[in-house]
């Protein structure tokens, strides 16, 4: 992130400190991560502490620290999911992609994470990927998706 | 417009009505593209009405937010014969528009067919599940696009807050809504009234508000779906709640999930202040009230009171404890109410039509409806708003259709990861805050998970400690490292590790975790383990005697085989198993390797014909 898209940041919340979490949000829904350079000039701009900072990136699920890969993967694993076969939606994935949830695989490729409910309980179980909700799901559907998806994205 | 008076307001609506009548009986389309409905493709079933309507088309067409029956989305209904579409693909949007529309004629096949007579009813207010609902707060989103103000002023919205400020003092408004009996919609079921007293009592010239949309429990809904649908009757409850306790500032607090409760309700703050609904002087009362909005960051603990406030103020959100209470001592130290959204949309409700009329429904000590979402293992999955004290029986068979695929009915899980597992003997209880705690469980914010015999309790436990030391912020050393004791004892359990003891060593750390947690998440933590021992004990008790999981979920305790006589080799579950496990040819039924299988339950997913056991 430049120090120019930075600042445009930083204006938008008044440079307030009390507004560090809005202004983390944005740097993370631009970068898809929050750089650790970034954060540092935050800390300088704002004169609120790294270690402040480092705190609320690892207490709040919507921040990574690292970047994350090429396509979003999220297994709803709200209660009414989990009822109707998340876990096992999720073991398939953890197996297919050989990451655990929040990580992302080696080639950058995708990112697996869960989400406690995204409140679509009547398409449970529910996969997200890539913003894109896929309801009624099964392990097995979830896998021929992401070939197609993959196949559709290789052919354009 | 901006309108400086009461009259200027009630001109206002005149003419958006007399727009309105001069248009009725006129063709429309309303579709409803709620989180809900988008996730079942509404997106593209709206843009196929666009591209066949054109740009200059007579026939009205409105997108709206949730309408509850989620099951069956998308949701289209023709007007003006307000017949019900459902599961409504763009592939079908021609045909609607020329048969339905212009013709009149019925499509049988976009109907809902009532699975016990066969039925196809054509027309909402006819399908059970509505007929018994009684949707006073939730039942306008059907009718409001909420991009538009116009729409909620048609339906009456800002005639409580004129009232309000012209016509009640602030006293008089707390004595109304503490009369109507109003409790917290958010979980607690503190009386509204007398919160807002306090606040209202407490030292101090800056005061602020907050409405909590940081809707956690998963599987619960209701909040989402009315800050998408209707966020003007939100932000009217709080303007009139604001001027009661005597608050100038306010806060929206909305889960980062929500992308479309945090588009809506800005659209609609924009749209209040520019019509003098917000901001100084409004509607030409004296008084002051601006919002603001506050995403959260994906922490369950967010909505807990204080914890919010700390992640208003820029900081984690851990609650503290309170011996001073939020009223008097909250946001920025600063006397502060905070209310859930469905409280505050009741809000409205009470001053327009009176605490008389309001107090007449619900029970003794719950007054009025009850938004819940009713999920999981039921026919009719959607949000409801009844009565408060209705059978949980009413809800699940009646609205709710009952179990698919003719399997028994187990329990109900109310109040998300603070509450309980009520079982099947007590279906017939009525529903309200004290009835539920009673039980064991708690109303929470109304999410109702519907759980089937094939729904292993003791998993179900687990799961909820598993999500409950994710989200426990760690600040008290017996929520923390109670919530993952008690996981780790019910995960052994499910792995067929359980020993003599256990259940009583949960009840124990149970016991400890209740008592000795600062706030509510600890304080309830325990709810899920010892309800369902409570309820359940035989199921707990075959894990860890027997090695059994009787609902056939816990990977550790079960085998997949194939039943030769029913396999007709198709060969689906060989290609698919991704252990190798499963060996068979062409006509010949195949069979699983034990030693292989991973127990993953693919080959049972990817079966045509069931043949795939679970013992």
């Amino acid at each position: 992130m430049t120090s120019a898209q930075l600042e445009k940041i930083l204006t938008r919340h008044d440079h307030q400190s009390a507004n560090v979490l809005a202004i983390l949000q944005d740097i993370q829904a631009s970068e898809n991560y929050l750089p650790r350079k970034t954060l540092e000039e935050v800390s300088k701009r704002l004169q609120v502490p790294l270690t402040q900072i480092y705190h609320l990136a690892t207490f709040y699920r919507t921040f990574s620290l690292t970047p994350r890969g090429r396509h979003l993967v999220t297994v709803c694993t709200g209660t009414a999911c989990h009822v109707k076969g998340a876990a096992s939606i999720l073991n398939t994935l953890e197996r297919e992609f050989e990451v655990a949830p929040g990580e992302t695989t080696d080639d950058k490729e995708y990112t697996l994470e869960t989400v406690n409910c995204l409140g679509s309980c009547a398409l449970a179980p529910l996969v997200v990927i890539d913003n894109h909700y896929h309801g009624r799901m099964l392990g097995s559907r979830v896998l021929s998706l992401l070939r197609g998806e993959k196949d559709a994205s290789e052919k354009s | 417009m901006h309108l400086k008076s009461p009259d200027d307001l009630e001109r206002l609506r005149t003419r958006i009505l007399e727009d309105r009548k001069a248009q009725e009986g006129k063709k429309g389309i309303v579709l409803c593209t709620g989180t809900g409905c988008r996730g079942a493709g509404a997106l593209e079933v709206y843009e196929a009405f666009q591209k066949e309507l054109g740009g200059k088309s007579a026939i009205e067409f409105t997108s709206t937010c949730c309408h509850g029956f989620c099951e069956r989305g998308p949701i289209t209904i023709i007007e003006p014969q307000g017949i019900f579409y459902q599961r409504v693909t763009p592939e079908t949007v021609p045909q609607i528009i020329a048969e339905t529309v212009k013709k009149g004629q019925v499509i049988d096949d976009l109907l809902y067919q009532d699975p016990a007579t066969e039925q196809a009813i054509p027309a909402e207010q006819d399908i059970p599940f509505y007929k018994k609902q009684n949707r006073l707060v939730f039942g306008n989103n059907r009718l409001i696009d909420p991009t538009r103000i116009e729409d909620y002023l048609a339906v009456g919205g800002y005639q409580a807050l004129a009232k309000a400020l012209f016509d009640l003092s602030p006293e008089e408004i707390i004595a109304e809504v503490k009369r109507a009996g109003l409790r917290g919609r958010g979980g607690g079921g503190f009386p509204t009234g007398r919160k807002w007293e306090s606040c209202r009592r407490a030292p101090g010239d800056v005061r602020y508000v907050i409405c909590n949309c940081d809707e956690g429990d998963p599987g619960a809904y209701m909040d989402r779906s009315l800050m998408e649908g209707n966020p003007h009757s939100v932000l009217e409850g709080m303007i009139i709640g604001a001027y009661a306790i005597g608050s100038h500032e306010g806060y929206v607090y909305v889960r980062h999930e929500y992308p479309l409760a945090v588009e809506n309700v800005g659209i609609a703050i924009e749209q209040a202040h520019k019509m003098g609904l917000l901001g100084k002087n409004i509607l030409g009362s004296g008084f002051d009230f601006t919002i603001k909005i506050s995403k959260g960051g994906g922490a369950f603990v967010a909505g807990e009171s204080t914890a919010l406030m700390a992640s208003i103020e820029g900081y984690v959100a851990e609650p503290r404890a309170k011996h001073i209470h939020t009223v008097e001592s909250g946001l920025w130290d600063k006397p502060t109410n905070l209310n859930n959204v469905e409280t505050w949309a009741n809000v409205p409700l009470i001053i327009e039509r009176g605490a008389e009329w309001y107090g007449a429904i619900g029970t003794e000590g719950s007054k009025g409806t009850k938004i819940f979402s009713l999920v999981g293992k039921i026919n009719n999955t959607g949000l409801i708003e009844v009565p408060m004290g209705m059978t949980l029986r009413e809800i699940v068979y009646d609205i709710g259709g009952g179990i698919p695929d003719g399997k028994r009915f187990k329990a109900v899980q109310t109040g998300g990861p603070s509450g309980g597992c009520i079982p099947e003997d007590m279906l017939d209880l009525p529903v309200d805050f004290d009835a539920l705690t009673g039980a064991g469980s708690m109303m929470g914010s109304g999410g109702m998970i519907v759980m089937d015999e094939s729904t292993c309790m003791v998993d179900v436990a687990k799961y909820f400690m598993h999500f409950l030391k994710d989200e426990s912020c760690g600040k008290c050393t017996s929520c923390r490292d109670g919530t993952l004791r008690m996981y780790e004892v019910l995960d052994a359990i499910t792995k067929g590790e359980g020993k003599e003891g256990d259940i009583e060593l949960l009840e124990e750390i149970g016991w400890a975790t209740t008592e000795a947690s600062l706030c509510a998440l600890g304080g309830t933590a325990a709810n899920p383990v010892l309800s369902t021992i409570r309820y359940f004990r035989d199921e707990y008790e075959a894990h860890i005697k027997d090695k059994r999981c009787p609902a056939g979920v816990c990977p550790a305790l079960i085998t997949y085989t194939i039943d030769p006589e029913a396999c007709i080799a198709c060969g689906k579950c060989r290609k698919e198993c991704p252990t190798e496990a499963i060996t068979g040819k062409k006509k010949v039924p195949h069979e699983i390797d034990q030693a292989k299988c991973i127990k993953c339950g693919t080959c049972r997913e990817v079966c045509p014909v069931d043949a795939v056991k679970v013992e």
